[in-house]
């Protein structure tokens, strides 16, 4: 009986949860997989260390000169770009349903890498005599 | 066959072969290499190597005044695009400067960009170990390190280095830059890198000039180095004895 009754109040709790996210109360990342296929870890490992495996590469790329990866795929941003970008933006990021800002802007994480990295796929720079 | 023509001719047939044949001596002592200046690709995975030292050679006499190809190659490659409010603090990874002996009246152009020193004084001053030397000589910028103080830039003798004041966009995906950092001439690495030349270096070549060599100064069957072991070559300020990566002919 008193199970019952518990399984019941959960569920109330549950459908009660499940307005406030319809409502909006709870803005829920989207994230959109534009190019399915495997990313380069499993997508678990993906979502809790790929802040750790970007500055381990980074520091790797421009300390040391390493590109690439003799094993396995390498955490190269451009990486991550080229496969991520939005098929509709072009980029990684702008927006908050862009592939590299809607967890974090669900998790209040704000990224500098693109004051200085280009977060579009396939982009082709020009330049002019300073 | 015109000198000019023939050469065209080496630098295609050195590209059909591919790099596994560059080096190759097509006759004796001559080799693709010297013709078509590829360097070896790093295998994936693989740390710049100290038995490389990456370095370059100015010709000054075929360098001419009013001539800045490299210098617009540069911005083109690197995705130098923003206009600046003040001209001084403009991007400075290559300039052109034209110098006159006040005696004899002699003049020079020549390009001046960072000379990638042995023992760079912008990596001694720095606070956070952002100015670094590569494995392999190339001075770089660890833009992810650097916290914009700005000291290598008073440090450097050849005025090499400038401070981004605005906020960028349009970047090359290859060349990333940004407001707050100090940069400077990376001698492109991530185009050497994957087995080409600097783009100052391959625009200089392109267009006819040949007053730029890019090259191994360690391997002593470069091409730079032999150039170097033949004619005189300087190094600017040598008397800080820096040990610089550019050497300059002709001057
Ligand atoms: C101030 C400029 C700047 C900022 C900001 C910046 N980077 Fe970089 N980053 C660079 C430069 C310069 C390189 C060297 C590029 C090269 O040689 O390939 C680089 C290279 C990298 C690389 C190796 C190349 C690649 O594509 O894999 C990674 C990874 C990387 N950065 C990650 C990040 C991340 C993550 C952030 C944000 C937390 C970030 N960077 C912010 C300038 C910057
Ligand atoms: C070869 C293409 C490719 C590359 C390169 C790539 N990814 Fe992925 N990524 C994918 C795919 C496909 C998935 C979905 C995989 C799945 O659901 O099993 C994914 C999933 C993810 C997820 C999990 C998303 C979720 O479901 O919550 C994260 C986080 C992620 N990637 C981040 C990155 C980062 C950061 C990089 C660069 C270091 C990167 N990816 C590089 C293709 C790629
Ligand atoms: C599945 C959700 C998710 C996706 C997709 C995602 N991230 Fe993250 N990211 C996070 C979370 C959560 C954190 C904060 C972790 C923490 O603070 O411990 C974070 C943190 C980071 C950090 C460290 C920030 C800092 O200030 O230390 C970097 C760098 C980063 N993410 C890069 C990326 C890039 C680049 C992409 C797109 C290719 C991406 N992330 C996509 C969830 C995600």
């Amino acid at each position: 009986m008193l199970r019952t009754l518990l399984h019941l109040i959960a569920a109330a709790a549950l459908a009660a949860a499940s307005l406030a996210a319809q409502a909006g109360g709870v803005p829920k990342p989207v994230v959109k997989i534009e190019n399915p296929g495997k990313c380069i870890a499993p997508a678990d490992e993906m979502r809790r260390n790929h802040m750790e495996m970007l500055k381990h590469q980074r520091d790797l790329t421009l300390r040391e000169g390493v590109r690439g990866a003799a094993a396995g795929k390498a955490a190269s941003l451009n990486g991550c770009i080229e496969c991520h970008a939005s098929k509709q933006t072009g980029s990684v990021t702008g927006g908050k349903e862009s592939f590299c800002e809607s967890c974090h802007s669900y998790a209040a994480v704000k990224l500098d890498c693109w004051d200085c990295h280009q977060p579009k796929a396939g982009y082709k720079a020009t330049g002019a005599k300073p | 066959m015109s000198h000019n023509k023939r050469r065209s001719f080496l630098v295609a047939s050195a590209a059909g072969l591919g790099t596994v044949a560059l080096g190759v001596a097509v006759a004796p002592g001559i080799r693709l290499i010297e013709v078509s200046h590829a360097n070896p690709v790093r295998p994936a995975g693989q740390p710049a190597s100290s038995a490389v030292r990456w370095g370059m050679l100015v010709d000054t006499t075929r360098c001419a005044t009013g001539c800045d190809d490299c210098v617009k190659a540069c911005a083109a490659e690197n995705g130098i695009n923003e206009t600046v409010a003040d001209k001084r603090q403009g991007a400075q990874w290559i300039r052109k400067i034209d110098i006159k002996e006040a005696k004899t009246g002699r003049q020079h152009s020549l390009p001046m960009m960072c000379q990638h020193c042995a023992n760079p004084p912008c990596v001694d001053v720095c606070p956070t170990g952002a100015s670094m030397k590569r494995a392999d000589g190339i001075v770089l910028v660890d833009r992810h390190v650097c916290i914009g103080c700005r000291y290598c830039m008073m440090a450097c003798p050849y005025k090499a280095r400038s401070f981004v004041h605005q906020p960028l966009s349009g970047q090359n995906p290859e060349v990333p830059r940004g407001l707050g950092c100090v940069e400077s001439c990376t001698l492109c690495v991530h185009r050497v890198d994957k087995g080409q030349q600097p783009a100052c270096v391959e625009s200089c070549t392109t267009a006819g000039h040949n007053a730029l060599l890019f090259g191994d100064l360690n391997d002593p069957n470069s091409e730079i180095s032999r150039r170097a072991a033949a004619a005189a070559t300087s190094q600017i300020r040598a008397d800080l004895k820096l040990n610089t990566g550019v050497r300059y002919q002709g001057i």
